[in-house]
């Protein structure tokens, strides 16, 4: 890497990995990755999305929040897969966008992709592992 | 791309380790800092996470961590190299890009 | 700070955004948009009605994007772009558009 590059960002496109790996009420940390995944979205970052621990417990199908006061963000999930969507099919919109659970992680909590909010890419702990090196940025949240 | 993996929470209390070591690419670092530094211990429950390690990965642990939680002397697992902050500033030189476990 | 309206009082965060989304009325909407100096047409309703169907829908304000695309679908394509958006809400979409619906304030820039 040039020396002065990391201040020259004006043009570059970096790819980002936005690592969800907590469960969504308990913290707030799930809900500010999403902000995070939207604003990239608005600035047609490349990103792959990843679920992966408790996170993927966040795109369960089937959250009702009304009992606990709480805001349902399940929804916002369907903003996720639209974005993606339009990415894949609007030639004009420069954004490469993948959806990601590790197989291992849904596993191990009982759940299959027909469990799922999105449709999502399974990908085995190595096949995650050979994607993350290939990363710009990779934000844990 | 050699990734700098960053873990700051106890094996005993969050899976970021063992979630890190089983993402990390080959070749990858792992520096423990904060209440990360507890895996870095020899003689515990969770010593065997790093010591079984595969994939030949570097460990490494904040000293300055340590010191402040009375564990300068403690036994350490043998494949973990210390680092003070410049040491820590050097690994994220040295590596491509820094993933934060949080 | 808060909005009056037949005698009851609507609570508002410290940049007038109203905090129970849960309470906003067309009327309410007027008020509101009265405070932004601007007088609701029917063009303003169709952006305002748009962002809380969105909403509803994904508990989330769109993109900019999403709603001026949204907007060339229905109103063709000379109103979907950002310009129209800005002639409707001059001091921008998010700003006053989400404010009128009474949506949070979006967190993007939107």
């Amino acid at each position: 890497m040039p020396e002065d590059s990391i201040f020259e960002t004006k043009g570059v496109k970096k790819n980002f990995m936005f690592v969800c790996n907590k469960a969504p009420y308990g913290t707030i940390y799930a809900l500010e990755a999403l902000e995070m995944i939207m604003i990239s979205a608005a600035f047609e970052q490349h990103a792959v999305i990843v679920f992966i621990d408790d996170g993927v417990f966040q795109i369960k199908k089937g959250h009702n929040t009304k009992s606990t006061g709480m805001k349902n963000f399940s929804p916002t999930f369907g903003v996720v897969s639209m974005e993606k969507e339009d990415a894949d099919e609007d030639d004009e919109i420069d954004m490469v966008w993948r959806i990601v659970v590790e197989k291992e992680s849904i596993e191990a909590r009982g759940l299959s992709e027909e469990d799922l909010v999105l449709e999502t890419e399974v990908l085995s702990s190595g096949e995650l592992s050979d994607l993350m090196a290939k990363q710009d940025v990779i934000l844990t949240s | 791309m050699r990734i700098l993996n960053v873990v700051n929470k106890s094996p005993f209390e969050r899976n970021c380790l063992e979630s890190c070591l089983r993402l990390a690419n080959s070749g990858s670092s792992i520096l423990l800092i904060e209440d990360g530094v507890y895996a870095a211990l020899g003689n515990t429950a969770k010593s065997t996470l790093i010591k079984n390690d595969q994939k030949n990965l570097g460990f490494y642990v904040l000293i300055n961590d340590l010191d402040a939680r009375g564990l300068s002397e403690a036994p350490m697992i043998d494949s973990i190299s210390r680092v003070d902050y410049d040491g820590f500033v050097d690994l994220v030189v040295d590596h491509d890009s820094i993933h934060s476990w949080l | 700070m808060a909005y009056e309206l037949n005698g009851e009082s609507y609570d508002v965060d410290e940049e007038g955004y109203i905090t129970d989304i849960s309470l906003w009325s067309r009327e309410l909407a007027d008020l509101i948009a009265e405070g932004e100096e601007i007088t609701m047409t029917d063009e303003h309703w169709e952006v305002v009605n748009f962002l809380r169907e969105y909403y509803e829908e994904y508990q989330i304000a769109p993109a900019v994007r999403v709603l001026t695309k949204a907007i060339k679908k229905t109103l063709g394509p000379d109103k979907g772009n950002s310009g129209y958006l800005y002639e409707l809400f001059p001091y921008g979409p998010a700003k006053q558009a989400c404010k009128i619906a009474g949506l949070p304030k979006p967190t993007g820039c939107v």
